[in-house]
């Protein structure tokens, strides 16, 4: 089975006046198409960075990520966005839906953006599927926390993405709606064969899935 | 799997539709912030569109009744009797003429107490041409000239409460009034309330005895030409000879022009008051967007992280900011339309014509484009700000935008400065003082952003931690992350700057007016007073207990060299930059050794006295000396009635022409001119009204052929107009104040985002709602205050640069400013920032989070 994501002697530091803090350091891992895959670690592991990097939302001081067999070194920042918009999904932590958009029309978005006619249609499906059809037209101020991870896992899954990025989808709910959520993510995941990647740092989570990379202190735990 | 090309990664599809949908379904949401927004462009469009719509229906109606307001095709004038020379040339201009005489005169009745100043204009019969003669009773006009009888003004008629069939005496003549005189052409409540017109027939007009030597009396010829004749042939083929012969051809066209360009120059200082109602509404558009778009921020990391490109993300607001600009300029526009039909009632009689409402596209497209244009400039900046935010702000919330690069920032601004130039330009049609007033307006700018950061600056250095909790807090706001210091210290600065600065011209204004009001200077003019009279009227005058103030002598001549070339050889050349009027004037002189308080003397040497041999040394004013391209030395010969004369320019006066005095723009030495036929202008102070209008009623019994100007009665005149023009300045600044209530509401409002969040904190916290809102008061207090201040005094600072400056007088500011303004705006900001506070104090602080969406 072919890699998806190719993360190679990856390094990313940050400036804060003269010091310089190291993040990541001599990262390299790759996942397979259509496996389920943890980041895992404590907090200030630099887990999120590495999310960021792989998903083309940051650029690293060296190394390299090929993402769907495009180098992401080598794309500006619009390439990377419409190679988001064509081959990745996202679930985030605080669900990140835009607020002055109905339920319907933040699942819709991604499809927009690629310019599907059915995008409207496909949406109510998915929304459907994540049990909010009755709740299409309402803003995600109305709506609650476990509601507006399942909008978002929806909008996740409309473009029919290749990989999904899951930053801590359950770190904002309660244990009971967390595992409803994971329930949920993992059949749509099933059901569309796409490539997981989650980051958390609730093992049993990691547990659940075919690879497991730990972080730590920027590092890979061997 | 292998890399592929970063090339064949296709761009995503969503296109312009999209971007429009996206633009209204996040608008949406936001619409009600939007529409004050909106609210702060549209007084300031509205306020343009009017002025500008007016003007072009004012400029349209004077241009298509010029025939009317001239009462002719084209008039030759002139100043002196035509010999027969003259007479034969005029025979010879194609077209049929009908002539008329006039002049200033005093006019008394026989059984009536009071004198009045006048017009008498000798018409010939059949005038005008063009426009109606409105007299009542009616059937007078057509009669007018056929028998004797006059038409007397109908003020006149009302204030000596005349009747047709009364009697008036004009000089030697009395005739009986034929009816009174409501409107004639060209016609205006100045000209009527100055020199009200009495017409009597012209062949009555060598009865009076009123033309003598220094008479200031018009010869005028009024032309009819068949329709369609080319009229500028007939100027092209006539002016010159006209010229030659010391008379002037004006064609209906000048005299709409003129009477245009009069009218423009008001319009400009109209526009430039409008001007600034709209740069304070961009103000707000620029502080609301700024704030907007920080919000924006996250969404647009959303957007970014989703697939939408840095130019997808920039059109969303883009569009959403320019439908925003485009609703504000319709809306504007419209009131502006609207509202143009208030500035008739606002200046009343002082229009030469009747109005003919008309919708002109230039002012609605003006509306319309400066909405949309104003708003994306102003927004530009916060608006390029989205291209730099980066998606990965959806994984760090605190993730910092990189700062736009210090060339956007500067090109971006310079952007705003050119437009802001352009557009004074268009409504200024100076560009230089376009230019002025563009980098007047962006140094209290700059004064205000320095104000505004040096008190961040200062109160962060100096912070007096000893303060309680809740000023401390107030305090800390003022330099916090996400503070609104900047923004909300340049909208109220500006704003107190401007409303501040229109009261204090108001005052600068109003102190030069009352300068000449309170001198204990002359204030009855008497003209034309022959040679032979000086005596009689002053012991006329003495008795009455006044004194006779000035007694100046006025020599009339033309010039007959300039430099040493002849007048006629220079209008021949027509390489010759000398100014066409100063060949054909009839140059008024006086002659005395000193100079008076009105002129200054800017170059040569003043001479005092004439030694009796070579050319005389005289003293031309600085715009003569400009006109005719002359200098100090540089020879002048005058025709003094028939007697040539060589002088040289000696000195260059500057002559304050404003003040209400007798200037002179040519002034010979004592020892030169006492035997030339000479008239006199003598001036006396009478105390009051009674004493006045007596000493008028003997002159003018006695004196027939001397005109007395009253200056009280003038003055009366010109209060009552700068009374109607004050009106449409306050209305018109009435604008900027609104908005700039607007623009505080919406930067206040705004703030409100801002500081949701931390008082909903402190509120879970535990404070009390007391507390929160002594913190809200705190903050807003000193912004406020500061902003105020601020405005005012640099307001009062360019208003004393002005007054130094520009009007030379001392002016002593009115205390609305300081006294009103300010604590008012204070008050305002307080008000409305503890009004937003009220909100958060009253309601759980989850539900308030839910509700402000944030």
């Amino acid at each position: 089975m072919s890699n998806i994501l190719n993360v190679t002697q990856l390094r990313k530091s940050y400036h804060s006046g003269e010091k310089t803090l190291t993040v990541l350091d001599d990262i390299t891992f790759s996942v397979e198409a259509g496996t389920r895959f943890a980041i895992v670690g404590p907090s200030g592991s630099g887990k999120t960075t590495l999310l960021g990097l792989c998903a083309g939302l940051d650029q690293p001081d060296s190394g390299g990520v090929s993402l769907c067999g495009e180098d992401l070194g080598t794309l500006d920042e619009d390439q990377c966005a419409a190679l988001r918009n064509r081959e990745v999904g996202f679930i985030f932590q605080n669900f990140q839906l835009l607020p002055t958009l109905t339920a319907l029309e933040n699942v819709s978005l991604p499809l927009e953006l690629r310019g599907d006619k059915a995008a409207a249609t496909t949406a109510k499906e998915l929304l459907t599927k994540v049990g909010l059809a009755e709740r299409m037209d309402h803003y995600p101020s109305q709506l609650s926390g476990g509601e507006q991870q399942r909008v978002a896992m929806a909008r996740a899954f409309s473009n029919s993405p290749s990989l999904l990025f899951a930053d801590e989808p359950t770190g904002n709910l309660d244990e009971d709606t967390g595992s409803r959520v994971i329930d949920l993510l993992f059949n749509l995941n099933a059901e569309a064969g796409t490539t997981l990647v989650i980051v958390t740092h609730d093992m049993d989570l990691a547990r659940q899935c075919d690879r497991i990379l730990r972080l730590k202190g920027g590092r890979i735990l061997e | 799997m292998g890399s592929r090309h970063s090339d064949q990664i296709p761009k995503n599809q969503a296109g312009l539709l999209w971007l429009l949908q996206m633009a209204w379904r996040d608008g949406r949401a936001s619409l009600r912030r939007l529409l004050l927004f909106m609210s702060s462009i549209v007084l300031g469009i509205a306020a343009l569109v009017a002025i500008q719509n007016f003007g072009m229906t004012l400029e349209e109606n004077i241009a298509g009744q010029s025939r009317e307001l001239m009462g002719a095709d084209f008039l030759v004038d002139m100043e002196s009797e035509p010999d027969e020379a003259l007479r034969d040339t005029i025979a010879l201009i194609p077209g049929t003429y009908l002539r008329e005489v006039n002049f200033a005169s005093m006019l008394s009745f026989p059984d009536r107490e009071g004198t009045r100043l006048v017009r008498i204009r000798g018409v010939e019969p059949g005038f005008p041409f063009y426009g109606e003669l409105t007299t009542r009773p009616e059937a007078a006009a057509g009669a007018f000239g056929k028998a004797p009888g006059a038409l007397v003004d109908a003020t006149v008629m009302t204030q000596y409460a005349l009747r047709p069939g009364d009697s008036v005496t004009i000089g030697n003549l009395t005739l009986p009034i034929a009816a009174s005189l409501v409107d004639a052409p060209g016609n205006t409540q100045v000209s009527t309330s100055v020199a009200p017109a009495i017409w009597i027939p012209y062949d009555q007009i060598a009865a009076t005895g009123l033309i003598q030597v220094g008479s200031r009396v018009e010869y005028n010829y009024y032309f009819q030409v068949p329709e369609g004749t080319d009229l500028g042939a007939i100027y092209d083929r006539w002016d010159a000879v006209l010229d030659d012969a010391n008379a002037d051809m004006d064609l209906h066209t000048d005299t709409s022009d003129r009477l245009g360009r009069r009218y423009q120059n008001v319009g400009r200082f109209l526009k430039l008051v409008a001007f600034i109602a709209l740069l304070l509404g961009c103000l707000g558009i620029a502080s609301s967007v700024h704030i907007y778009m920080k919000e924006k921020r996250a969404s647009i990391a959303i957007l970014k992280c989703l697939g939408a490109s840095r130019r997808q993300s920039l059109l969303i607001f883009l569009f959403q900011i320019a439908g925003i600009g485009l609703l504000g300029g319709i809306v504007g526009t419209g009131l502006g339309l609207v509202l143009q039909a208030v500035f008739p009632q606002l200046i009343g009689g002082l229009l030469p014509v009747e109005l003919q409402w008309s919708t002109h596209w230039e002012p609605v497209a003006l509306g319309l484009v400066l909405g949309v244009g104003m708003a994306l400039l102003f927004g530009l900046l916060p608006l390029l700000g989205s291209w730099f935010v980066s998606p990965l702000a959806v994984l760090r919330v605190a993730e910092r935008t990189p700062a736009m690069s210090n060339r956007i920032t500067t090109a971006v601004l310079l952007l705003i400065f050119g437009v802001l130039w352009g557009v004074s330009v268009l409504l200024l049609e100076r560009p230089l003082r376009a230019l002025w007033f563009v980098l007047g307006l962006a140094a209290v700018f700059l004064v205000l952003a320095l104000i505004a950061w040096g008190i961040m600056w200062g109160v962060r250095r100096y912070f007096p931690h000893g303060w309680g909790f809740e000023a401390r807090q107030g305090l800390l706001n003022l330099f916090r992350p996400n503070n609104q210091t900047l923004v909300l210290i340049l909208a109220i600065g500006i704003g107190t700057f401007l409303i501040s600065t229109l009261y204090f011209t108001q005052d600068m204004l109003l102190a030069r007016a009352r300068m000449e009001d309170d001198r204990p200077a002359a204030n009855l003019i008497l003209l034309d007073v022959q040679a032979g009279q000086q005596e009689s009227v002053a012991a006329q005058i003495r008795p009455t207990g006044m004194e006779v103030l000035e007694n100046i002598p006025i020599v009339t001549m033309r010039l007959a060299s300039i430099a040493g070339r002849t007048v006629e050889a220079i209008r021949a050349d027509s390489t010759s930059t000398i100014n066409q009027w100063i060949l054909s004037h009839e140059f008024r002189v006086t002659y005395r050794d000193s100079l008076i308080p009105s002129e200054v003397l800017q170059e040569g040497e003043w001479a005092s006295s004439y030694a009796g041999t070579g050319p005389v040394p005289v003293s031309l004013s600085d715009n003569v000396a400009r006109d005719a391209r002359v200098t100090i030395g540089d020879t002048l010969v005058f025709n003094v009635q028939g007697v040539l004369m060589d002088t040289y320019v000696a000195s260059i006066r500057q002559v304050d022409w404003g003040r209400m005095q007798l200037n002179f723009s040519v002034v010979f030495p004592p020892g030169v001119l006492e035997d030339a036929p000479r008239f006199h202008v003598m001036t006396t102070y009478a105390p009051d009204t009674d004493s006045s209008a007596r000493l008028q009623q003997a002159l003018v019994r006695n004196f027939p052929n001397i005109t007395v100007l009253d200056i009280r009665q003038i003055l009366d005149v010109i209060t009552d107009i700068l009374d109607k023009i004050g009106w449409v300045i306050r209305f018109m600044a009435f604008f900027s104040i609104l908005t700039g209530l607007i623009v505080l509401l919406g930067a206040v409002r705004t703030s409100k985002y801002q500081r949701i969040r931390e008082s909903v904190l402190l509120r879970t916290l535990g404070a009390q709602g007391r507390q929160i809102l002594r913190i809200s008061a705190m903050e807003y207090f000193f912004l406020g205050a500061i902003g105020g201040l601020m405005g005012a005094v640099l307001a009062l600072l360019a208003t004393e640069l002005l007054a130094y400056g520009v009007f030379e007088v001392p002016f002593t500011p009115s205390w609305v400013p300081f006294g009103v303004v300010f604590p008012v705006i204070t008050l305002l900001v307080l008000g409305i920032g503890l009004a937003n506070s009220r909100g958060v104090i009253k309601s759980p602080p989850l539900e308030v989070l839910r509700k402000e969406g944030v």
